[in-house]
């Protein structure tokens, strides 16, 4: 009974951060806060809080939309004002939210943008996105600042000084000016240190899936532990104590040899050891969820949840380089990443984490996810001589996600699994 | 009595046979297989509201082909020796399915007859009158069908056969009749066909062979009209004069093979419908493992299967065990499998079977831009009214098919190896020609294997799973073949 009890007292700690988060957003007018509307992949949560602003994530009030089953009717909304069938369903869900008044995910109003900051740009569409925004909300300041690709798998030195340019040159002064606050170098190195340190544990907490059974789940769970770092509490000290409690708890599963917890409690047995490229889909995330615990498959790594930040091989935030280890932040999330190198993080993932089997989620809206995701199936295949599964969804349009037809592949997929193993345990 | 000993053999180590049931969205197939994985019987209905049916009619279909087929096996040598002997068999299954058929019918006579007594129309007895005299007209043409043509050989099933023969008759009772009589057949034939009939192997077969008896018995003799080729008028002369020698004979058999228990150890079932299947949960298998596993079973050397069904297409990669390493399948559309060309077969108002030598007649394939269903049949008539020829048209619609197949293939890593073609899809020949075509275009010589079993690909592999699970499943059975020895 402590288990759940301690089980209980991070995702507090999570809801309590979130429900302050948009009630300071309620009421950012008479708190006198700016507001910046941003995005999750090469967020400066850091430095929109330098300056006292409030950070709001269109992507993500869509998630939650589309787990609160509202997606569908906002998608609509936005179709009917002329946004096409294949415009990337974030938008469609966030335009039509806005539409019907701009009622976040926990029920209050959401304001709107001082600031709309674009800092990557690895997503053509995010670009599209907030221009379509501007026209709604022409006070707005939009800030775009252009993110270089790691084409050659590196980031130079001159890639971080372009990046930094920007900063200093177009970012820090418009934010000066919307806020009326001076930049404080001094304090974007005090929350960089905290990022450092929330980095450090959060990195520790998806390395525990390195044991059997594996106490966590990192992609449906995985989707709930990288919330404070990616929605703009990275840097605060809520954050930190949040992943301490957390690694805390896992490791007091570890301890007692429990699975990771699912809807419907403890994941009884561990059969399948699994690595996921891509994101989940949102609309019918528990029952996508259910598919996999049902036959007792655990993820033990996701691609989705470095896409905030890829702290794997060892990068961090760095207060003593506070402008230039944003810019690293910014190039260095997974989507900006080449193929090859996303092709090397996974493999080494699949290989760690002692994976049974490779599966991508393909999402029809997602450009960023999907280019390439087969070729990097392939090579992984080849390389490993790994089971690789492939299924299709969307993120947030339940017109997409054909609960039939995943489970039916899914199904294959496990029977696969299950087929080899049997035949490996033969061999032996 | 050569037989003796093998009779013996049988009942004291009575046999075991696997079944694996393959229902798939537009037929159900059964296949009964030995200990030594092979293919004893198969059996195929249509698939229908009721799964159950389905598949319970597929396996009693496959337990009597098996029997057939044992029955076969002990006149194996006259079966090659003496054309007598195979014109006969060819006669008795077809007229042992006439048997079946003629209790279903007699069933759906009744219905049809209780339908309209139910309805409220003004001239309720005049549509009976009219309904009667179809009766009439289609009982002996379907009997003829059977006993005196080839009914029997053409694959089609009950509902195929009873409504194409009403409706055309339908057709010559007028406009006022039209409605009524068509509603009483569509609300008859659903609950008849959902219904499971229990038939009795030894009954239908005596009877089959009575009415054969009395068929071979009133045959003049027959002159070469120049109508049939010589190996026709061969075989009718052989039967003719040998008839009751072949009766003979299968009559010292016949109560053995009826008494033959078909012992099925274990089962495996597969398909879209797996899930509704009456089959403990251990049993049901995915359909893309079943593919490849009875695929690869019959040509080992396979490493890719192409199997286009009735509502999906899968690319399936094995490795050298039969076991799956991938598979792509089509998620969004139905315009790469069966569906389609079912639906295309309605467009032009040719049956299923005709499609693919219509095709074949093509000059040139009409590029179809469509890659919807629906929408290709638009434009299928835009076509026709812009004096396209209706094989050519049909040539691009059956290329365009098989070019989504081939995106499939590339999606699931290509053709490496040996390329085995399956399901149902691959009777048809135009489709079998582009497959051959774009596969050699895209990945240079690779041996092709089609076998004429390729609808049956899925129920041998889920057949062989039954078999090979069956010590670890029945742990019962292993100890009484053990008390046995």
């Amino acid at each position: 009974m402590s288990q759940e009890a301690i089980k209980e007292k991070s995702m507090i700690l999570q809801k309590e951060m979130v429900e302050g988060l948009f009630n300071d957003l309620d009421h950012a007018k008479e708190l006198g806060k700016k507001v910046c509307y941003t995005f999750v992949p090469g967020n400066l949560s850091e430095l929109i809080r330098t300056f006292d602003m409030l950070p709001v994530y269109p992507e993500i009030n869509a998630l939650q939309s589309a787990m609160r089953k509202k997606s569908g009717g906002y998608i609509k909304e936005a179709e009917k004002n002329a946004h096409s069938e294949d415009v990337c369903t974030y938008v469609k869900c966030d335009v039509g939210m806005m539409m019907k008044g701009n009622i976040g995910p926990t029920g209050t109003k959401i304001p709107e943008p001082d600031v709309l900051l674009l800092s990557y740009t690895g997503c053509f569409t995010f670009m599209k996105w907030f221009e379509t925004l501007k026209r709604e909300y022409p006070n707005a300041k939009v800030i775009m600042v252009h993110t270089p690709y790691q084409e050659n798998a590196q980031m130079t030195p001159s890639m971080v000084e372009y990046m930094v340019k920007q900063f200093k040159e177009e970012v820090i002064p418009q934010m000066e000016e919307v806020t009326g606050i001076k930049y404080d170098e001094a304090k974007l190195k005090r929350m960089l240190a905290l990022s450092k340190e929330a980095e450090d544990w959060i990195t520790k907490i998806f390395d525990t899936t390195k044991h059997k059974p594996s106490p966590i789940d990192a992609y449906f769970a995985g989707v709930y532990y990288i919330g404070p770092i990616n929605i703009g509490f990275r840097g605060t000290p809520e954050a930190v104590e949040y992943y301490k409690e957390l690694y805390s708890e896992i490791q007091e599963r570890i301890r007692l040899g429990l699975g990771p917890i699912t809807p419907e409690g403890e994941m009884k047995e561990e059969k399948y050891r699994l690595v996921v490229e891509g994101p989940p889909n949102w609309t019918s995330f528990r029952e996508f969820w259910k598919i996999f615990y049902d036959m007792g498959a655990v993820i033990v790594a996701s691609s989705y949840t470095k896409v905030g930040g890829v702290y794997d091989l060892g990068w961090r935030h760095d207060p003593e380089r506070p402008l230039e280890s944003l810019a690293e932040y910014c190039m260095n999330c997974y989507t900006n990443l080449n193929i090859p190198q996303r092709i090397d993080l996974l493999s080494k993932c699949i290989t760690e984490y002692q994976a049974d089997g490779y599966v991508t989620n393909s999402i029809k809206s997602c450009n960023s996810f999907s280019a390439g995701q087969l070729g990097m199936m392939r090579e992984i295949e080849d390389r490993l001589e790994v089971p690789v599964g492939f299924i299709e969804s969307d993120l947030v349009d339940p017109r997409y996600f054909s609960y039939s037809n995943i489970k039916n592949r899914l199904e294959s997929y496990f029977q696969m699994l299950a087929q080899r193993k049997m035949m490996e345990k033969e061999a032996h | 009595m050569p037989n003796a000993y093998l009779l013996t053999t049988n009942l004291k180590t009575m046999k075991k046979y696997y079944l694996g049931i393959d229902l798939g969205s537009t037929t159900s197939k059964a296949v009964i297989i030995n200990e030594q994985d092979e293919i004893v019987g198969r059996g195929i209905t249509n698939t229908r509201a009721n799964y159950k049916v389905a598949a319970d009619i597929a396996r009693e279909e496959a337990i009597y082909d098996a029997r057939f087929n044992l029955l076969q096996r002990r006149i194996d040598k006259s079966l090659v020796d003496k054309p007598e002997f195979k014109k006969y068999m060819k006669d008795l299954r077809s007229v042992f399915q006439y048997g079946q058929f003629k209790r279903r019918m007699e069933s759906l006579e009744k219905m049809l007859v209780a339908t309209v007594n139910e309805f409220a129309y003004d001239n309720k007895s005049a549509i009976l009158v009219k309904l009667k005299e179809i009766i009439e007209t289609i009982r002996p043409q379907i009997q003829n069908g059977f006993i005196n043509e080839d009914l029997g050989s053409k694959n089609q099933f009950f509902r195929d056969i009873v409504s194409e023969k009403y409706n055309i008759e339908v057709e010559k009772k007028g406009a006022e009749y039209y409605e009524p009589l068509m509603l009483a057949f569509d609300k008859s034939i659903t609950p008849i066909e959902n219904e499971m009939v229990q038939y009795n192997f030894r009954e239908l077969v005596l009877e089959a062979m009575k009415i054969l008896d009395t068929k071979y018995k009133g045959l003049a003799d027959q002159q070469e009209d120049g109508n049939h080729e010589d190996w026709y008028y061969a075989e009718l002369n052989a039967i003719k004069d040998n008839y009751q020698n072949v009766e003979f004979t299968l009559r010292e058999h016949i109560e053995d093979i009826v008494n033959e228990e078909i012992h099925i150890a274990k089962m495996v079932g597969t398909g879209y419908g797996r899930a509704l299947l009456p089959f403990p949960e251990d049993c049901i298998k995915s359909e893309i493992l079943c593919h490849a596993f009875g695929a690869h079973a019959v040509f080992p050397n396979t490493r890719t299967v192409l199997d286009i069904g009735g509502q999906d297409t899968k690319a399936i990669q094995v490795d050298s065990h039969g076991l799956v390493t991938s598979f792509h399948m089509n998620d969004r559309c139905a315009a790469g499998c069966g569906r389609y060309l079912g639906y295309i077969a309605d467009e032009f108002g040719l049956s299923l079977n005709e499609l693919g030598p219509e095709a074949n007649k093509a000059t040139k394939e009409t590029t179809i831009c469509s890659t919807c269903t629906v929408f290709a049949g638009a434009e299928v008539k835009e076509l026709l009214h812009n004096g396209e020829e209706r094989p050519n048209i049909l040539a691009g619609l059956h290329k365009a098919i098989v070019q989504r197949a081939m995106s499939l293939i590339a999606r699931s890593g290509g053709v490496r190896n040996e390329f085995t073609f399956t399901g149902g899809v691959a009777r048809n020949e135009a489709v079998l020609k582009y497959v051959k075509q774009m596969v050699t275009d895209s990945y240079g010589e690779v041996t092709m294997n089609i076998h004429t079993d390729s609808i049956f690909m899925g129920a041998l592999g889920g057949a062989m799973f039954a078999r090979r699970n069956i010590s670890a499943d029945l742990p019962t059975a292993k100890e009484k073949v053990k008390q046995e020895n």
